[in-house]
């Protein structure tokens, strides 16, 4: 079978840094094609050449055996590619049926938009799929994985036969998983190429019948997944045997470090309370939108709470005061690194000095020598992959920019740090070590906040887990109680 | 990258400074002379003290369009002070104490009530221009002691040398040091580049904007007190239009439009480009309309400048490499 899609020997630098180099592999018709590797492999990199938004600097791309250049994304579009991106950027205001139709919108004799037409296409395409979302109501306050969906129509209705899937189950539950597949699958065996990119092995294996695993930029391997364990997939990702991915280390638990008590926002959580002793990790599980997020925000100050008390060392927490629990020793490591944990156009050593720049000041003024010197130490401790500390974040990967946000919170001494989904679009490779990071820190003394969708994260490094439902806690177990089936019957209520 | 862009922005910036500077001293008639010296620096002298706080709070990501009404209802307010009889040794400090009231009052319509700032100030823009008027009138008030207004005027021992180059060197220190060497000024860049991130990391956005609007009001009515002596002239419409010099001026020197980007040393520089331009053109008898296409068309400039530069540096990368992949 001739591949759909083949690119052959690309190589793409940023700068001194290169990317991606001579990468080969092909999408063939009616396959779905995994592409794995750590964050910073080049994954992304492939992913915005093959959308037309960078040019490979050598190499070539070709479309059904024919070599074709994008100079930009509606080149890729009309060569029958589309993308479809974890986060979906639709337009809200706008209908469904008219983000779908956007850009080629039908037309009525007198050159006016036909609504009519425009709709009915919308409920085919959603006929084809096999969903049920109606056209007319705006895309606002669809939920993403209704979004992901709205945008697959969209590929559809521009004809598009390979559809690249970056990342796109990060943000779903297990149900919006398997209905993505379906919809997906639906559209394999009727012929479009499908390259999917993951970071979760039971969905690779579930989904995909090859996989291409990329390192450093290099092409590893393309083989059938079924000749591939998840164990040997991991190995050829990150080039070398993982030991655990959760290390726990045995911690004395000691005096309470937090204790939160009927917290409660109108609307939001309600009547929260729980305690968190030094040496100790509590994991707030729960599905997506259970509150657990903003509980841990209202907690640290970014955000307000009604009503309830939040205690720290013996003293009570002004409420709304990031500033004050900063001083009094509470970090938080927010669940979106990109716009909450980090200024990406600054440079490494402002971000990782940013909370702790009054604290380095001398008679008020800042020496750039000890912002850097500290900012070295953090980032050496924590492995920091990086050109220079004076580069922005934003050329950092993933991992790394997560690490920076770690070593933030780290130099500022904290006796509590709360962490948001700390592995979020991480690697393997730095799971295992911000894994380890967390079970060492914890046996220092550290009391450790962790908020996780990941229920193997949650059992493996918590010592006890509260999980909410729909904003209130519906179980506290112990690391002993907890099971995977515990935690969900409590995270979705007995049904 | 990021560095690079700026360094280069800040070196094409001192050269053109540098060549207005020598082309006009070698063909422009009298602009070398140490007596346009002294008019260069007092005609620089408005919109250089009004760019020092501006410079911070476009860093932020905000602006201050207020600050030529600020300064012309300083202005009036000391005329009308004198006419009542008070002593200009009170009069100058309740006039700045008075525009830093009035740049609180702008800081607390964008930070307390989170309005847009380019909507509040030229609110305030029309409002404060509207009670200078009010204060004033059409008339001007003119017996200034001779002390101050000569002060004003004057050089340092009868030389080139102005003394309110003293002020504007010791406000740019300080206003350098803040944005440059303090917490503060490390917050400001975070807070522009992204407000949410910075209200993460504990920093108080809204507390820190506030005061630079009150730092803005401040300089803009010390700016209007000077500007009446230096004129012996106190007017409702003094420094009207300085707004739009002040922020070419501000651009001009580098400064990110949308925050988090930019250093005073490039601002500075941009002063003095933008002055020296001014003072030439004057000096060839040129109308003060055409004056204002010239800094509306810097205002332009240096905006699509830096764009420009970075997209000609990226094709140049990207030619470079493909001759080094096929040679």
């Amino acid at each position: 079978m001739s591949p759909l899609l083949e690119i052959r020997g690309v190589s793409k630098s940023f700068g001194a840094v290169s990317a991606v180099q001579e990468v080969s592999f092909s999408l063939v018709a009616g396959e779905a094609h995994a592409l794995v590797g750590e964050n910073g492999a080049g994954k992304s990199t492939i992913v915005k050449m093959l959308a037309g938004v960078h040019r490979p600097d050598t190499g070539t791309l070709l479309v059904d055996g024919r070599e074709v250049t994008f100079t930009n994304p509606a080149d890729a579009k009309a060569a029958g590619i589309a993308v479809i991106y974890q986060e979906p950027t639709l337009f809200p205001d706008l209908s469904v049926a008219e983000n779908i139709a956007m850009g080629n919108q039908p037309l009525t004799r007198l050159r006016q938009i036909d609504r009519k037409t425009m709709n009915a296409n919308a409920v085919r395409l959603f006929a084809r799929l096999g969903v049920h979302i109606d056209p007319a109501r705006p895309a606002r306050g669809l939920s993403i994985a209704d979004q992901q969906l709205v945008e697959i129509a969209k590929a559809l209705s521009s004809h598009a036969r390979v559809l690249i899937m970056d990342e796109p189950t990060a943000a779903l539950s297990g149900v919006e998983v398997d209905r993505l597949f379906a919809v997906t699958r639906a559209l394999r065996d009727e012929g479009a190429a499908i390259m999917f990119i993951s970071h979760r092995f039971e969905e690779i294996t579930a989904l995909c019948q090859r996989v291409t695993i990329m390192r450093d930029g290099k092409h590893v391997c393309t083989e059938p997944v079924s000749d591939l364990g998840v164990d040997d997939m991991i190995r050829r990702m990150v080039g070398r045997d993982l030991s655990a991915l959760y290390p726990k280390q045995e911690a004395t638990i000691g005096e309470t470090v937090l204790e939160v008590q009927g917290l409660s926002r109108a609307g939001v959580f309600r009547d929260i309370s729980f305690q968190v002793r030094a040496g100790e990790i509590v994991a707030l599980a729960g599905l997506v939108g259970a509150g657990r997020s903003e509980v841990m925000q209202a907690v640290f100050g970014v955000d307000k709470y009604d009503s309830g008390t939040v205690t720290f060392l013996g003293r009570k927490l002004k409420p709304g005061n990031p500033r004050a629990s900063m001083t009094a020793g509470m970090g938080l490591v927010p669940e979106d690194r990109r716009q909450q944990g980090l200024v990406m156009e600054l440079s490494i050593e402002r971000n990782v000095t940013l909370p702790r720049s009054r604290a380095l000041a001398k008679l008020g003024l800042l020496f750039g020598g000890t912002e850097r010197r500290e900012a070295a130490g953090w980032t050496k401790q924590l492995q920091t992959k990086f050109g220079r500390l004076t580069d922005p974040v934003a050329t950092l990967s993933g991992g790394n920019q997560q690490k920076v946000v770690l070593a933030k919170w780290l130099a500022t001494g904290p006796k509590l740090l709360i962490v948001d989904e700390p592995t979020r679009g991480i690697d393997v490779g730095t799971k295992a070590e911000v894994h380890r990071l967390l079970s060492s820190l914890a046996a220092r003394g550290l009391a450790v906040v962790m908020v996780s969708s990941e229920l193997p994260e949650v059992l493996g490094m918590a010592d006890r887990i509260v999980v909410l439902r729909e904003g209130h806690v519906t179980a506290q177990l112990t690391r002993a109680e907890a099971t995977e089936e515990s935690v969900m019957y409590a995270a979705m209520g007995a049904s | 990258m990021f560095r690079g862009r700026l360094a280069s922005w800040d070196a094409i910036i001192l050269a053109l400074t540098v060549v207005v500077l020598v082309v006009a001293s070698l063909g422009v008639p009298n602009f070398g002379t140490s007596r346009n010296f002294t008019f260069l620096v007092l005609d620089l002298m408005p919109i250089a003290l009004v760019a020092l706080p501006m410079t911070l709070i476009i860093v932020t990501g905000e602006i201050d369009l207020s600050v030529a009404s600020i300064l012309g209802l300083a202005s009036s307010l000391m005329g009308w002070f004198w006419n009542n009889g008070l002593s200009i040794e009170t009069i100058i400090p309740l006039v700045v104490v008075i525009g830093a009231v009035l740049g609180a009052v702008n800081g607390l319509l964008v930070n307390a009530l989170g309005l847009p700032s380019l909507a509040v100030t030229i609110g305030t823009l029309a409002l404060y221009r509207g009670l200078a008027f009010v204060v004033l009138g059409d008339g001007a008030v003119a017996d200034f002691p001779f002390t101050y207004t000569g002060w004003v005027t004057g050089t340092i021992g009868g030389g080139p040398v102005p003394n309110v180059l003293i002020l504007i060197v010791a406000l740019a220190v300080i206003f350098g040091i803040v944005l440059h060497a303090t917490p503060f000024g490390r917050s400001l860049y975070a807070i522009g580049a992204n407000d949410k991130a910075a209200h993460f990391s504990g920093i108080r956005v809204a507390r820190s904007k506030f005061w630079l609007y009150v730092a803005s009001g401040a300089i803009a009515a010390l700016v209007g007190i000077l500007w009446t002596l230096r004129y012996s002239s106190a007017r409702a419409d003094n420094g009207s239009g300085l707004e739009l010099a002040v922020v070419a001026a501000v651009l001009l020197g580098g400064v990110s439009i949308f925050g988090g980007k930019g250093n005073l040393p490039g601002v500075l520089a941009g002063v003095v480009l933008l002055a020296a331009l001014q003072n030439a053109l004057r000096l060839q008898d040129v109308s003060g309309q055409a004056l204002n296409i010239v800094t509306g068309a810097l205002l332009v400039l240096s905006v699509l400048l830096p764009n420009l530069a970075s997209s000609l540096r990226t094709a140049l990368q990207r030619r470079k490499r493909r001759q080094a992949v096929t040679s």
